[in-house]
């Protein structure tokens, strides 16, 4: 593959096998532009992103702005209650004001799956996709995946856990198009209430026993069990939930030596992972933070039609 | 009142099982054997069918209070368009006609501007909010033709008996858009894999088949006509067809989206996908159409649902549920049913649309009867049209059917022996 077509990045359910390889060592050769002193190239010099969260984040948005920044993008941050859409205006209309101010690049995070579609298919920006409800996260799921190609030198074949709340999940979602593309074995653990067996039809396992399962892991990603947002008839309680789902010292100790630990953060220390796994060896939460940056920096570049990839 | 001479057509007219070539005259408005005294109007309708006006049990007007999605005038030259000479309008307005001033407002307004006839039907609870009973007398008196809270369900079973018990005695049916809210929650498309790959919140089969299992144990307590609007799922049409079976007063209709369109439509996220009940999975339209083939599901309707595009084009879980469909039903069954897959022949088509709502709302109209309101549509059922929502009757154009083709098309509208649509003209 020679040459990036898209304008936009909505989804990895989108995506074909060969874009997500062509992201994935793109953001390779971004990798050490993070390492270096002078933590910057000028590939998307006067261009402008703004970065357009509708839904509170923190970690995604400092991840965009950095990324942008180490590309010399310009930045803007728009947050719901400071946009106009709190006086009613709407996303429609907030999206044209966007692009009329000569927006290249909008980040998105919206609470409404299928917003980040809604924009591409209207703008003539960039539209990339920082979570839209519980359909997709492309970029979680691109720095999974690139933490665990860098760490395991390939994805084709890995055995991959992915354990928890996976209904209401958009980092779920991306994890399973770009693995099941990339041709790993994804079996997704959980209450059968949160991992309903409908999504065999998107290529992966479902297991609600993880105790079965937990020895072939290659790799266990852990989702944040969204008690804020979590609706009391899907499980009864945290208590049970450890019990049943938590990795906890003991299952930590039944991984394989190399499985790796992820979790997409932020992390609720004793629910779904143990305090001490987290901080421990095969844990490499800290370094899906690092990776985030040069996976975005790809997307940002590719999509925005930048020009001369680092050497 | 008019008098018109239609020439030389196919004669379909189920009630009265005909099926041949005749000339169908309409003196003082009202159909009649024997041809108006002098010269009249004459329509030539050679190579086309003549059949009695189709009726539209399921339509939103929107009038009173939401006039920026549609009025009565452009409905019902929508509906005209269409080849409907009928509509029944649903009582969803602001405010809800769940009052005898309401309907009456309405068949005013009606009287004045519309060009078909319009039939109304009144809440069955006060606000349309499940909890009191409407004054069923006085809205029976107004000329209401059947009771609904459709775009909402009655969720408390003592209510709905009551309500189906007190109906009875002024002869109405009652009809129900089936919603259980607690199983359907906040769901805004069909549960299944397409809302698991989009991450939307599903819409049960379930949530429908409970409250249809609910109108059939209902119909057979109460001993009185319960009617299942806008049946979507599998599970539905096998309710009803065992409950018909065994004789109990329950019937369903079934609107075009349901059976030319699945969930996967969905997948682009373009809100004129999006109504209630949703799109839902390929063996639910399997057993729509097993259904409509076997007389489980007996009317035909669109669910005409106008909205403004600027109340549609937001995020999909936020946009209102609902699309038109006045000008586009009839031409998306006659393609699908007749031509397609051959479901059921032109003639039963016909019927769906006409005899068979005609007896549920005891209206006389629906046949070609000597002395019946003249009320004539004509088919061309093998031309092939394509539909240009840019150029349609409503005011609105929440449409997913843009730029569709099908073969079949209502050609002509005759109300009352006028003729207020024609097609080209």
């Amino acid at each position: 593959m020679k040459t990036w077509t898209r304008k936009d990045l909505i989804g990895l359910d989108d995506l074909g096998a060969e874009e997500i390889g062509f992201l994935l060592d793109t953001a390779t050769a971004f990798k050490g532009v993070g390492e270096r002193n002078l933590k910057k190239v000028p590939s998307l010099r006067g261009k402008t992103l703004v970065n357009f969260f509708v839904e509170p984040s923190t970690r995604t948005r400092t991840s965009f702005e950095i990324a942008a920044m180490r590309l010399s993008a310009d930045v803007v941050n728009i947050s719901a209650t400071a946009s106009s859409l709190q006086k009613g205006e709407t996303l429609k209309d907030t999206a044209l004001n966007l692009q009329a101010l000569h927006a290249d690049i909008i980040v998105l995070r919206h609470s409404s799956a299928g917003s980040p579609r809604f924009l591409a298919d209207r703008l003539d920006s960039s539209v990339i996709n920082a979570g839209d409800g519980s359909h997709e996260h492309p970029t979680q799921g691109l720095l999974d995946i690139f933490t665990m190609r860098q760490k395991h030198g390939r994805i084709a074949g890995l055995n991959v856990l992915i354990v928890g709340d996976i209904l209401f999940s958009r980092v779920a979602r991306s994890n399973i198009h770009g693995l099941v593309k990339l041709g790993a074995n994804v079996t997704l653990v959980g209450p059968s209430t949160l991992v309903p067996a409908g999504f065999e039809k998107l290529g992966a396992r479902v297991v609600h026993r993880l105790d079965d399962v937990l020895g072939e892991a290659d790799v266990i990603n852990l989702l944040r069990i969204q008690h804020e947002r979590q609706r009391k008839e899907y499980f009864p309680g945290l208590g049970e939930y450890v019990s049943l789902f938590g990795l906890t010292k003991a299952r930590a100790a039944r991984l394989k030596p190399g499985c790796l630990i992820m979790h997409p953060g932020p992390i609720n220390r004793g629910v779904e992972i143990d305090s001490e796994v987290a901080d421990g060896a095969g844990s490499v939460i800290l370094e899906q933070v690092t990776n985030g940056i040069a996976v975005r920096m790809a997307v940002l570049y590719l999509c925005a039609g930048g020009a001369g990839l680092p050497t | 009142m008019k008098n018109l001479h239609i020439k030389n057509g196919r004669v379909i007219d189920p009630a009265n099982r005909r099926d041949e070539i005749a000339d169908i005259f309409v003196v003082d408005g009202r159909i009649s054997k024997a041809p108006p005294p002098g010269n009249c109007e004459t329509l030539d309708a050679s190579g086309l069918v003549v059949a009695p006006g189709l009726i539209d049990i399921h339509v939103h007007l929107r009038e009173p209070g939401q006039s920026h999605k549609e009025t009565i005038a452009t409905g019902t030259r929508a509906a005209a368009s269409g080849g409907f000479t009928s509509v029944v309008a649903m009582p969803n307005t602001s405010p809800a006609a769940d009052s005898s001033a309401t309907i009456t407002w309405i068949r005013e307004r009606a009287k004045a501007v519309a060009c078909v006839n319009v039939f109304c039907t009144g809440a069955i609870t006060k606000g349309l909010v499940g909890e009191e009973l409407a004054p069923f007398g006085a809205l029976a008196a107004a000329g209401v033709v059947a009771l609904t809270d459709d775009g909402h369900c009655v969720q408390n079973h003592e209510v709905m008996r009551r309500a189906v018990e007190y109906a009875r005695m002024f002869n109405l049916p009652v009809m129900d858009h089936c919603q259980d809210y607690s199983l359907v929650g906040d769901g805004v498309m069909h549960e299944g894999e397409w809302s698991l790959r989009l991450g939307l919140p599903g819409w049960p089969r379930m949530g429908e088949e409970m409250i249809v299992a609910r109108n059939v144990m209902l119909a057979e307590l109460c001993r009185s006509p319960i009617h299942c609007q806008h049946i979507s799922s599998g599970g539905s049409v096998r309710l009803l067809r065992e409950a018909r079976q065994r004789g109990i007063p329950i019937s369903g209709e079934v609107c075009p989206h349901h059976v030319a369109l699945t969930d996967a439509s969905l997948k682009t996220f373009d809100t004129n996908f999006k109504m209630n009940p949703p799109l839902r999975a390929e063996e639910d339209v399997e057993a729509i159409l097993e259904g409509i083939a076997d007389g489980t599901l007996n009317i035909l309707c669109s669910d005409h649902a106008p909205h403004a595009t600027y109340e549609k084009e937001v995020e999909f879980d936020h946009a209102p549920f609902g699309i038109t469909g006045l000008e586009t039903e009839f031409a998306t069954f006659c393609d699908l049913l007749v031509h397609k897959r051959k479901v059921i022949p032109l003639g039963r088509l016909i019927e769906l649309y006409t005899l068979e709502p005609a007896k549920l709302l005891r209206l006389d109209r629906g046949t070609l009867s000597d002395g019946t309101p003249g009320d004539v549509t004509l088919i061309d059922p093998d031309l092939e049209w394509t539909f240009d929502a840019a150029r349609s009757q409503s005011l609105s154009r929440n449409t997913p059917f843009d730029k569709h083709a099908w073969k079949g098309r209502a050609v002509a509208t005759i109300v009352s022996g006028n003729i207020v649509w024609q097609a080209g003209k």
